[in-house]
């Protein structure tokens, strides 16, 4: 392939440890969403969305109780045009894990990106989720982020 | 007495399961449900098809006559009947829109409409079943005139939304298109007597329009009143002058009359009006609301109140909620779940009926 990347030099972050939580732990719904989807590999880097802090435990809470999610995602660069395909990837990772009821809300951490409603809407949209994961091409990078071993 | 001074109970009549995805949208056939004539509804889905159901005379319930199958090759968006009940067009992702005739016990595609870009969302036929109007993601809308023989010709492609358009619908008894969009606007077009098509007006935010993607729109029986639905959480209601309407310039503008929020709490997908005048809406939070006007509202200023709330109406996202046209007040619900409900509205007051 002969596209440029959009982020060439992506700042990489080392892998934190994973600690099992008290249960007691008051904060404890809000990292347990997390390790569904901190694997999910960057659809430009051989880089985990967690290595380049795109995500982080503050980034999704569940409700299980409302059945809710809620990610926000920090996208590396202001620009970044792959900021839709993460979001595709999230949500695609989370109807594998929580039940088809639940209500998926994904969205970039204010200010991160330059079009950020205009993301945000288009992220949210479901008859274009829909639309885009018919798409073969994208269909494919998806698969490839989610399931890649070559991190 | 009005109607929002019954009370009234929405009770699930069936459950249809046999899509294998989401079901995005369902169409009552017109002409169906009354006189002897079984009711047929079709839905279409996430899995490619379309379903075409019938009520058994016998039993009230409804089977599944017929899938329509191997002819789209991405989701199935939506499909509207001809007024006549003859044809079925059905528009899809993959970027056509096909038309199905009831031959024998089968329902043979026996046209394929080519031209938009890529995800064809929504069509509608006009009153009299001449002309046919699609939109999709290519942000155009096209207006195709109904040929002998199944033919179908181009005569407009209409653009002037900025963003993908989500549903077309002609108005009831006038040549006069309606499309609302992604752009958070809705677009009144009309002829201009030289086959010229325009669009007339555009209800936007700085008219009291709504403030996200605009999912639908719907008429009242009489059309003077349309309702729109957003994922701004509100329903709208718009009016206009019918006898200026009539008088077949197209012109009369419409006028926001009332907004209705804090009903739903996630996107408002759909918006129908029954011919009675019971607005029902269907939503991402799982739940069908249903709302009459205030017989007590002035003429100028009609009010509109909830008739019924129904949550969990689905497990799922309630995407599309239609109204049978036989006057039974038989409504149906397509959901993410998969399902298609039937709903019967009753009056709890007693069994009268208003005159439809």
């Amino acid at each position: 392939m002969t596209l440029g990347l959009i982020n060439a030099n992506p700042v990489v972050h080392a892998k934190k440890k994973r600690v099992a939580r008290p249960l007691d732990d008051p904060h404890a719904d809000d990292a347990f969403g997390l390790h569904y989807v901190r694997d999910i590999r960057d659809p430009e880097h051989p880089y985990s969305l967690e290595q380049l802090s795109v995500l982080s435990e503050e980034s999704i809470t569940v409700d299980e109780k409302l059945g809710r999610i809620l990610i926000t995602f920090t996208p590396t660069i202001q620009h970044c045009s792959m900021a839709t395909v993460i979001g595709l990837c999230l949500r695609e990772k989370l109807k594998d894990c929580f039940p088809a009821h639940f209500k998926v809300d994904i969205k970039v951490a204010p200010g991160s990106h330059a079009d950020e409603e205009a993301v945000n809407k288009q992220l949210n949209d479901k008859e274009r989720v829909a639309a885009a994961l018919e798409n073969p091409n994208l269909r494919q990078l998806v698969t490839e982020c989610l399931y890649s071993s070559e991190l | 007495m009005s109607l929002v001074d019954e009370s009234f109970e929405l009770k699930e009549l069936q459950v249809l399961e046999g899509h294998a995805d989401r079901v995005w949208s369902v169409a009552w056939k017109p002409a169906t449900g009354f006189d002897g004539v079984p009711a047929v509804l079709a839905s279409c889905s996430g899995d490619k098809t379309v379903r075409v159901w019938e009520q058994s005379p016998s039993s009230g319930s409804f089977q599944c006559k017929a899938v329509l199958e191997e002819t789209h090759t991405r989701t199935v968006r939506s499909c509207a009947w001809s007024p006549s009940g003859k044809l079925l067009a059905t528009a899809s992702f993959d970027a056509t829109t096909a038309v199905w005739e009831h031959v024998g016990d089968d329902y043979e595609c026996v046209s394929t409409l080519e031209g938009h870009e890529n995800e064809v969302k929504s069509i509608s036929w006009n009153a009299s079943g001449s002309l046919l109007a699609t939109c999709g993601r290519d942000k155009s809308v096209w207006i195709w005139e109904v040929l002998p023989g199944n033919e179908f010709e181009c005569v407009s492609v209409l653009q002037g939304h900025t963003q993908d358009v989500k549903m077309v619908q002609w108005h009831p008894n006038m040549d006069i298109l309606f499309s609302c969009s992604y752009d958070n606007t809705i677009k009144v077009w009309a002829e201009d007597g030289d086959d010229d098509w325009h669009c007339v007006q555009t209800l936007a935010e700085a008219n009291n329009g709504h403030t996200s993607t605009v999912w639908a729109l719907s008429f009242n029986a009489t059309g003077d009143k349309m309702a729109t639905c957003s994922d701004d959480l509100t329903l709208k209601i718009w009016g206009s002058d019918l006898l200026t309407i009539q008088s077949g310039n197209g012109s009369a503008p419409w006028k926001h009359i009332c907004t209705l929020s804090g009903y739903h709490d996630r996107t408002i997908f759909s918006v129908h009006w029954s011919r009675e005048g019971i607005i029902a809406s269907g939503a991402a939070d799982d739940a069908i609301r249903l709302f009459a006007e205030d017989g007590d509202g002035l003429v100028d200023e009609p009010k509109y109140h909830l008739l019924l709330k129904k949550d969990k109406a689905h497990d799922m996202d309630v995407n599309s909620v239609q109204w049978s046209s036989a006057g039974n007040r038989l409504l149906a619900s397509a959901s993410d779940d998969g399902t298609i409900k039937i709903w019967e509205l009753i009056s709890l007051a007693g069994d009268q009926k208003p005159p439809l």
